[in-house]
């Protein structure tokens, strides 16, 4: 077949596809989008079947038999669990605003720069060798169609003649124009996953003709095709399943792997999570992709079968799927053939550079360029240009990489196996992906320790031993280790030789990577970025945020606005507001993309809850789909929490503020009345001590003008004087009195029989009373009535009741009675007189002070303070002091104190009376 | 011979004032309750009442203002002696009808000359 043709072919091909991805983008910015349909979405998942698939796996089953089946097995049952498990990444990937793999990863350790890096370094050495396997796929497949079989091998072609390396360049310009043709630097690009979808379609097109050509051209049917297989012993051993432990283990093995590949290769998270615009297409992806899969391996073996009956031997097996129809004579054929695995390695190599490109930029090289001060970059307004430069420039290297690769390795492995040794590669995610988003304790420490350590052993057990199998090693190094240490050797690590080398790494890199990823999460503490990311990955689902994925193709999607509002005002209120904004205009529902108005109406909203020139930063970051500013959107969410917690303590602090202010109102409030009063005693005191004064002053003036005064007059006034002036002495004795007691509120208690007490104030006022002729009867008990009380306060109570009923006694036949009864609780002592007594109404006031029953005001009116002070006496004692009377009768002052528990004190004193 | 009607609670004070109404040639009558006020003014119209404002029953002021109310009462001098010295105290003495407001303790000449000015010639 001509050179021509096929360049022609190929680039009539690659033309169409360009024609389809700039329609998708046509179709997406006028808002008519293709993607958002899931049979395309699903299709643009079948990006997982690549040039391996296509050509390597009628290779591989043409020397293994079944056992192909493994890395189609594993996605299929993976499908199962999408809805539990992808659902959640993509949910994440939503709220997050993530854009790789290695995003999520860094994005879920505390946003860590370092973690991503590492992330985005393992997956371009992970991916490399499988886009060299496509770049090896399309040049293979190119020399088997212009050049006889085996003229030269590839390392011998000059490169400036290697197919390969052009193959590579105009990817590299493929991918540029698809991956980064935008100004606007969105993640989520329509045109190249409608372009992957129509790709899915040609290849299983394609791969179904041929098998179909296969099966009814060729023979009748899959009977006959396998019945003239059985003839041949070395094809009908492949019918039959191994059913031997380690081939057993090695599915199992290799299932588990592509269960972890399908869900962690950059180009499947690419088009599953990221190009994602609908949660819900999930759901019919779950079973659309594993039927993709099955259709593309039902030929596998009927092909394969073929080719080893029309080639004689599996040396050329990985091109079976071109050299059978073209070894009919089938040109046409052959050609969609050629354009099936073409399509099938352009699809991966885009997408794979894509993705890796993104990380590659993102991760890797702006936040290196952000450290460099002298750059500003973070400074500058437009990045959209620098960004695209560095994704450019990437995917460049990342395509020579891959030649570089290839052309390093020569012809020594199959397709299968480099692609296994990239699956094992990213299967390293597996610990930080799956801890991430299930268990919140993991750190970005134990991320670290164990993605290094499992890269560490999967760069030493895979890769390594293809140098040696390359000749850049000793061979050597594989069969009795390196240095000759038979532990070390990487297909046997331990003496661990019962697994294949792929299964093997798997175990020790598994065992490694979880291992100290859990370790290292336990040994660690997580910081408060960390906690906080951790619980929005684990727990997403109950966390507020957008429904289904956001759809933020335009300059300001109205799905974005309402997730950023809720986010900042929560759901209800967020959604409140937007029902206003429809209401207020009457629209029948929000717009897809919001007009400028609303995009003012929801900054304003948000500039509410988080300040003006935040709002104004995130409405950009929304309304412009920077992804370099999605960070920034997240970290004034995060300070938006923080000042939450800040807002709720100052809140706590304003609740202690107001009980204090509220403590201080009620000491202030008694603070005024005690003024009150204080102002009230001070105005009392100076009232009683005016009214003697008036009198001293009046009589003395009088005594000094007047010089003839009767020597009678001259002695009463000069009485007047004395007695005033006693007044005066007492009252200011009182106050002092009083003020004292206020002072010191403590008692000098201690345990005495009251008797005594009222024995010493009777034999302190007996004088008085004799010399007013006032009968004195006194009962006291004849035990002991213990109380612990101050004997001198107590006594000057007594005293003051017994002088008062002296005061008071006008009766012509005075009488006072003193009586005493103790029992076990209380003791009472009580002073009656026959005076005139006191009104019932002023029985309580003359308790008060300067409060006289105004009646019984005589010639011996006190002070006024006698009574008050008593009562305050007895109150501290815990005691009452109370009187009655009855008006003309007289009136009896009772005193009780609490008693003190009786001791076995003997009653030594027989006095029972004394009058 | 004017007759003045002292008004005071306290016999030390009433002591006094007593000697000093009789040195100016006036007849003296005691009343220490506020209830007894009023019909001691109707027993006897004084010339001169010395009214002191604490008093049991019936306050100063207030007897103060119920003999303006009376016809006969506009013609009775009355000088209010009390210990309420403040403003207002004694802006209240004359808005209830007092012509003079002395406040205790006092200097006996000034109680002497203020009552001079209201007794009539003897």
């Amino acid at each position: 077949m001509s050179t021509t043709l096929l360049l022609l072919v190929a680039t009539a091909y690659l033309s169409i596809l360009f024609a389809v991805a700039y329609y998708g983008d046509e179709r997406a910015e006028h808002g008519r989008s293709l993607v958002n349909n899931p049979y395309i979405y699903a299709l643009s998942l079948a990006v997982y079947c690549t040039a391996w698939t296509f050509y390597g796996s009628v290779g591989y089953a043409a020397t293994t038999g079944i056992n192909f089946l493994p890395i189609y097995i594993g996605p299929t049952l993976i499908a199962i669990l999408w809805w539990g498990l992808m659902r959640k990444i993509v949910r994440i990937s939503a709220h997050q605003r993530i854009t790789s793999i290695a995003d999520f990863i860094g994005a879920r350790y505390g946003k860590s720069a370092l973690l991503a890096g590492v992330a985005t370094v393992v997956a371009v050495i992970g991916v490399v060798p499988y886009i060299a396997v496509q770049l090896k796929a399309i040049s293979t497949s190119f020399g088997a169609l212009t050049t006889p079989l085996d003229s030269t091998a590839a390392t011998e072609i000059p490169i400036w003649r290697d197919t390969a390396l052009y193959a590579a360049l105009v990817l590299a310009a493929f991918t540029i124009l698809f991956g980064t043709r935008h100004l606007d630097v969105t993640e989520r690009h329509e045109g190249l996953v409608v372009a992957i979808a129509f790709e899915s379609v040609v290849k299983l097109a394609a791969f179904l003709a041929v098998g179909l050509f296969v099966t009814f051209g060729l023979y009748d049917g899959l009977g006959d095709l396998f019945q003239h297989g059985a003839a041949v012993p070395s094809i009908e051993a492949l019918y039959t399943v191994d059913a031997s432990a380690g081939a057993f283990a090695d599915w199992m093995w290799l299932t588990g792997l592509s269960m972890l590949a399908v869900l962690f290769l950059p180009r499947q998270f690419q088009v599953t999570v990221v190009e994602n615009v609908n949660e819900a297409h999930l759901r019919k992806a779950a079973w659309l992709f594993p039927l993709y899969l099955l259709l593309i391996n039902l030929f596998v073996l009927p092909i394969a079968v073929a080719g080893l009956l029309h080639h004689g031997d599996a040396t050329h097996a990985d091109m079976f799927v071109l050299l059978v129809p073209f070894g009919e004579g089938q040109t046409a054929l052959t050609l969609f053939a050629f354009i099936g695995g073409l399509s099938a390695a352009t699809s991966m190599v885009i997408v794979a550079t894509t993705a890796l490109s993104t990380m590659i930029c993102n991760d890797l090289v702006v936040p290196l360029l952000l450290r460099i001060p002298q750059l500003n970059l973070a400074q500058r307004s437009r990045l959209t240009g620098v960004i695209l430069g560095i994704r450019r420039v990437a995917i460049v290297v990342v395509l020579l990489f891959g030649y570089l690769y290839l052309r390093g390795l020569g012809d020594a492995p199959s397709l299968v196996s480099i692609g296994l040794i990239s699956f094992a590669a990213v299967a390293q995610f597996a610990p930080a992906m799956l801890g991430g988003i299930f268990w919140k304790r993991g750190t970005r420490t134990g991320a670290l320790l164990g993605l290094v350590a499992g890269v560490a052993i999967w760069g030493y057990t895979l890769p390594l031993p293809l140098l040696a199998d390359s000749g850049w090693l000793p061979a050597s190094f594989i069969t009795e280790g390196p240095f000759g240490i038979g532990a070390l050797r990487p297909y046997a690590l331990l003496g661990m030789s019962e697994l294949n080398p792929v299964p093997h790494t798997l175990f020790w890199t598994m065992l490694a990577n979880g291992g100290l990823y859990v370790a290292g999460s336990l040994a660690t503490r997580p910081s408060i970025m960390e906690q906080s990311q951790a619980s929005r990955f684990v727990d997403v689902f109950r966390h507020a945020g957008p429904q289904g994925a956001a759809p933020w193709t335009g300059s300001a999607p109205v799905a974005d606005l309402r997730a950023l509002l809720r986010r900042f005002l929560g759901w209800r209120a967020a959604d409140r507001a937007l029902q206003r904004y429809r209401t207020r205009h009457d629209l029948k529902a929000l717009p897809e993309r919001a007009d400028e108005e609303l995009v003012d109406y929801v900054e304003t909203l948000l500039a509410g809850a988080i300040g003006a020139a935040s709002a104004k930063a995130v409405i950009g970051s929304v309304a412009q789909a920077k992804p370099l500013h999605i960070g920034e959107v997240m970290d004034i969410l995060d300070e938006t929490q923080q000042v939450m917690a800040y807002s709720r303590e100052l809140e706590r602090k304003k609740a202690e503020l107001e009980a204090a202010t509220e403590e201080l109102r009620a000491a202030n409030q008694k603070l005024k009345e005690v003024d009150h009063l204080k102002d009230e005693f001070v105005s009392t005191v100076s009232h009683e001590l005016r009214t003697p004064l008036t009198a001293i002053r009046a009589i003395s003036e009088i005594m000094h003008q007047t010089t003839d005064l009767s020597p009678e007059q001259q002695r009463s006034f000069a009485t007047t004087i004395m007695r005033e002036t006693e007044r005066l002495t007492r009252l200011v004795n009182q106050v002092l009195d009083l003020e004292r007691l206020d002072a010191t509120p403590v008692l000098d208690r201690a345990l005495v029989d009251l008797r005594d007490v009222v024995r010493n104030a009777l034999s302190a006022v007996r004088p008085q009373f004799e010399q007013q002729a006032i009968a004195l009867n006194v009962t006291l008990p004849n035990r002991p009535c213990p109380a612990r009380i101050d004997r001198d306060r107590m006594t000057q109570v007594l005293l003051n009741l017994l002088s008062n009923a002296a005061k008071y006694s006008t009766d012509a036949d005075p009488h006072v009675a003193v009586r005493m009864a103790c029992t076990n609780d209380t003791h009472a002592v009580s002073v009656a007189d026959n005076g005139p007594g006191i009104p019932e109404d002023q029985q309580e006031a003359i308790f008060e002070k300067f409060r006289q029953a105004r009646n019984r005001v005589g010639p011996q009116a006190g002070s006024g303070l006698g009574l008050a002070i008593a009562r305050q006496i007895v109150h501290r004692h815990e005691g009452t002091l109370t009187v009655e009377s009855t008006p003309g009768e007289g009136a009896t002052f009772t005193v009780q104190v609490p008693a003190h528990p009786p001791e076995p004190v003997p009653a030594t004193d027989p006095e029972a009376s004394v009058s | 011979m004017p007759h003045v009607l002292i008004v005071e609670d306290e016999p030390s004070i009433v002591t006094p004032l007593k000697f000093l109404m009789e040195q100016e040639g006036c007849s003296v009558q005691i009343v220490s309750d506020g209830a007894a006020v009023m019909p001691a003014i109707a027993a006897q119209r004084p010339d001169l009442i010395l009214l002191d404002v604490m008093l049991p029953s019936r306050n100063g002021y207030d007897l103060c203002h119920a003999i303006r109310e009376r016809p006969e009462g506009n013609d009775i001098a009355i000088i209010m002696l009390t210990v309420k010295g403040r403003e207002v105290d004694i802006e209240k003495g004359y808005a209830m009808g007092a012509d003079a407001y002395i406040t205790k303790p006092f200097a006996v000449a000034d109680v002497v000359a203020t009552a001079r000015r209201y007794l009539p010639d003897a």
